[in-house]
């Protein structure tokens, strides 16, 4: 084996603190030089940067410093932990989080398994798997709202569809969104019906990407279906399984435009109230900008603390 | 191998390649960026007296920007305000007013509150009565007391202190009024006559009110006799409501303190769970807020509901409803009713000039019997509503002129309005935090209408520990 030999430029490195005359021209010269090769590269760059400047990350330092400020009499001052102990006083705070959580697990539950069984299905259609494909992604197509508004006539206790097909049963008839106790399956039952098309998509290309041998393998070791998927699909597919579910639960944490139209936010004893509807109801019902920013934060808070556990975990499964 | 000539038009296209994007970048972006906070056409162009008491120069150019102009779908409020301005300019030349319109109703919180935090109110703003701390919070509006006087003013000791007060804070004033209303209760007298009720009597109390809801539901077809709000703040807002014309109150006199839980709050939630739950007169539908409730009356499927006069003109106007539909009567219980409206408020950091052009303005359009909105002849004769007992803050003279001239003109069955025309009832102010109050306490109207076994005690106490830690938290 040879000994590693250094590199030009490792060679001709200056030491640290003795940067002499000759040796900082060529340095000024090669930083000039890279900033001409690459100045098409920083004009097309700048735009971006302008923009992600000025409506990311500018709102986000914005939103830091509001989190410790409030507004008196036309006067901002510096409010120390005291919007942090406003939220965490705020008997809603742990009533939109434990909302929240129960949505983000039936949204799991629901719009997690959901489309990827529609993948498998729709995986193993032979024929027509364009025109089933289009079904699903269809109510992805559908603006949000009117999607919403459907599921609302859907749910009216009084004239919605669902208690009709109930009454043609003859069971009994639900309350839906006015009832504490199904008020949030109904939202995720929506959001999901809303949402799942994407996912589904998703699956689907990842499914079509395993390669039909190992199939044909598993078959000869005599694998049924539920083998098949357990064996092959599951573990084939595991990245974009891990990915999806991460966005997911970054996403349904999030959620807000379902239960805001369907419940007008809050539903029934507040039993439908999340956390970034709180944050809209500090923000542009109280004019409370602080509490805002310090809910906002909080949630970043706990966001950033999943997608640590999610880095760390699939980094220890690689290893 | 590749000419130096070659490399340096590459590198001359390459580097306008990218001025190109970046300046494209920068004009879009300069496109999408917020308004500034000053329009550039609001300003004087040159300087008139800082002295409040002095009239306003005829010879300084002064420009101003005013919201709530009607949109291009209300066109005969919008010639209406055009040919004001113009009657308007006669007198006042130098004055250029740029009306803004806004759709739908002129002031929604969640779009009001972020106009504040912008800054990007125009020169003078409409709010409701209850925005002033906001307003003031956000530094957004001049105290106005030494420019609003009987000579900018005429009709300033006609309108009712109440409604003037509104707009004070520390002695000092910042709005003028537009409209003040107080609630009442509304009826479909289609439906009562239905019942076989006197639709010119409505109900006075809520024992009343139970009995011709449970007629009224008995009609069938999906017809409700009592509707009520649980969403969208618009719940607690109709507690209070309830609470004062039963002689109740929300907050205590000190303001730090939640006033509801007690008999009287329990008889509020108790009667509305018995109305849902045992006479089934409410409908299954629930969970509703402003807007729904018009909705329901105006097609003839809701008996009642607590609503202010103006709602007649909406559902008329927006939902084709006929004004003979409706019947208005004082709030069950009358011993207090909610009172609220709204006023124009003019921006921090307007000029001396601009401050006392709007007021002349708004004077004219708003404040003076016989002129403007008070126009009633006009009015009649654009075919708009006239007759609702809305706005109605003039005392005295003014008082006198004004009913006259709105009878002489009325365009709808006055005399389906008599019972609350002639039953006064006394005006409550909203209480402090109310949007907060109110979102609270929509949990406790959801709670009764929304469960069979609602537990009312525990919903009143739970609010009252809630509204206590907002209060505690000013």
């Amino acid at each position: 084996m040879s000994a590693p030999t250094l590199s030009p430029r490792k060679a001709t490195r200056p030491r640290p603190g003795h940067p002499g005359p000759a040796r900082r021209d060529s340095a000024r010269e090669e930083f000039l030089r890279a900033l001409r090769r690459n100045i098409s590269a920083h004009g097309f760059l700048i735009g971006a940067v302008l923009c992600f400047s000025l409506f990311s990350w500018y709102p986000m330092v914005r939103e830091f410093i509001l989190a410790f400020q409030k507004n008196e009499d036309g006067t901002t001052t510096w409010a120390g932990w005291s919007n942090l102990t406003y939220v965490f006083n705020d008997p809603a705070f742990w009533q939109a989080w434990r909302n929240t959580l129960l949505f983000t697990v039936l949204a799991l539950l629901l719009g997690f398994v959901v489309p990827f069984a529609v993948a498998v299905v729709l995986n193993e259609f032979r024929h027509g798997q364009g025109y089933l494909r289009l079904l699903v992604y269809l109510p992805v197509m559908l603006p949000p709202v009117a999607s919403v508004l459907l599921f609302k006539y859907f749910y009216d206790p009084g004239y919605g569809l669902f208690n009709r097909i109930l009454g043609i049963f003859h069971l009994p008839e639900q309350q839906w969104l006015q009832d504490t106790s199904t008020s949030m399956l109904s939202v995720v039952i929506a959001a999901t019906w809303m949402n799942m098309g994407g996912a589904t998509l998703i699956y689907l290309a990842a499914l079509q990407g395993i390669p039909g041998e190992l199939y044909e393998a598993a078959e000869l070791d005599g694998a049924g279906l539920l083998r098949k998927i357990w064996h092959v699909t599951i573990p084939q597919t595991r990245l974009i399984l891990s990915l999806l579910l991460l966005m997911q639960i970054i996403a349904t944490m999030q959620v807000f435009t379902e239960p805001f139209l369907l419940t007008n936010g809050a539903g029934p004893e507040g039993s439908t109230t999340t956390v970034v509807y709180l944050i809209y109801q500090y923000a542009f019902n109280f004019n409370n900008y602080g509490s805002a920013a310090a809910l906002g934060l909080v949630l970043l808070v706990v966001l950033a603390g999943f997608s640590a556990v999610y880095v760390r975990l699939s980094r220890s499964s690689e290893d | 191998m590749r000419s130096a000539g070659l490399r340096r038009t590459r590198r001359i296209s390459r580097a306008s390649a990218a001025a190109l994007v970046t300046a494209l970048a920068l004009t879009s972006l300069a496109s999408c960026g917020t308004s500034s906070s000053k329009d550039d056409d609001s300003s004087s162009s040159s300087k008139g007296s800082s002295d409040p008491s002095a009239p306003l120069d005829p010879k300084t150019k002064v420009t101003i920007s005013i919201d709530c102009m009607p949109p291009a779908a209300k066109a005969a409020e919008l010639r209406e305000w055009k040919e004001d301005i113009k009657t308007f300019n006669e007198k006042y030349p130098n004055v250029t007013i740029n009306g803004k319109s806004t759709p739908g109703q002129c002031n929604e919180p969640p779009r009001f509150t972020a106009m504040l935090k912008g800054k990007s109110q125009p020169d003078v703003f409409y709010a409701y009565f209850s925005d002033l701390q906001q307003v003031l919070d956000n530094d957004g509006a001049e105290d106005i007391s030494a420019y609003v006087t009987d000579k900018t003013v005429p009709a300033l000791k006609d309108i009712q202190p109440q409604v003037v007060d509104v707009a004070r804070k520390d002695g000092k004033l910042y709005g003028l009024p537009t409209s003040n209303y107080t609630m009442g209760l509304m009826i479909n007298r289609k439906l009562f006559k239905q019942a076989g009720l006197d639709p010119n009597t409505p109900p006075a109390t809520w024992d009343e009110v139970r009995a011709a809801a449970k007629k009224i539901a008995g009609l069938g077809k999906g017809i409700s006799g009592y509707g009520e709000y649980s969403a969208g703040n618009n719940g607690g807002w109709h507690f209070a409501a309830t609470q004062f014309g039963l002689g109740g109150d929300v907050v205590d006199a000190t303001g730090k303190k939640a006033a509801f839980n007690n008999e009287t709050g329990k008889q509020v939630l108790q009667q509305l769970h018995d109305m849902r739950w045992e006479d089934d007169s409410m409908g299954k539908t629930q969970l509703l807020k402003w807007g729904d409730l018009q909705k329901q009356i105006a097609s003839d499927k809701l008996g009642m509901f607590l609503a202010a006069p103006d709602d007649i003109a909406y559902m008329v106007q927006q939902l084709g409803a006929s004004y003979e539909t409706f019947g208005l009567g004082p709030i069950p219980g009358a011993k207090g009713t909610l009172f609220g409206g709204n006023n124009y408020l003019i921006k921090k950091g307007s000029s001396p000039d601009q401050i006392k052009a709007a007021i002349a303005w708004l004077n004219f359009k708003n404040l003076t019997p016989g002129k403007g909105q008070f126009d009633w002849a006009r009015t009649k004769a654009d075919k708009l509503p006239v007759g609702l007992p809305q706005p109605n803050f003039f005392l005295g003279e003014s008082k006198t002129k004004d009913d006259a001239a709105r009878a002489a003109n009325a365009t709808m069955p006055v005399e389906n309005f008599k019972a609350f025309m002639d039953n006064p009832v006394p005006g409550k102010a909203e209480p402090p935090k109310a949007q907060e109050i109110y979102k609270i306490l929509d949990n406790a109207m959801s709670g009764v209408l929304t469960n069979r076994n609602a537990d009312v005690d525990k919903l009143l106490s739970t609010a009252e520990q809630q509204v206590n830690q907002v209060l505690a938290n000013q």
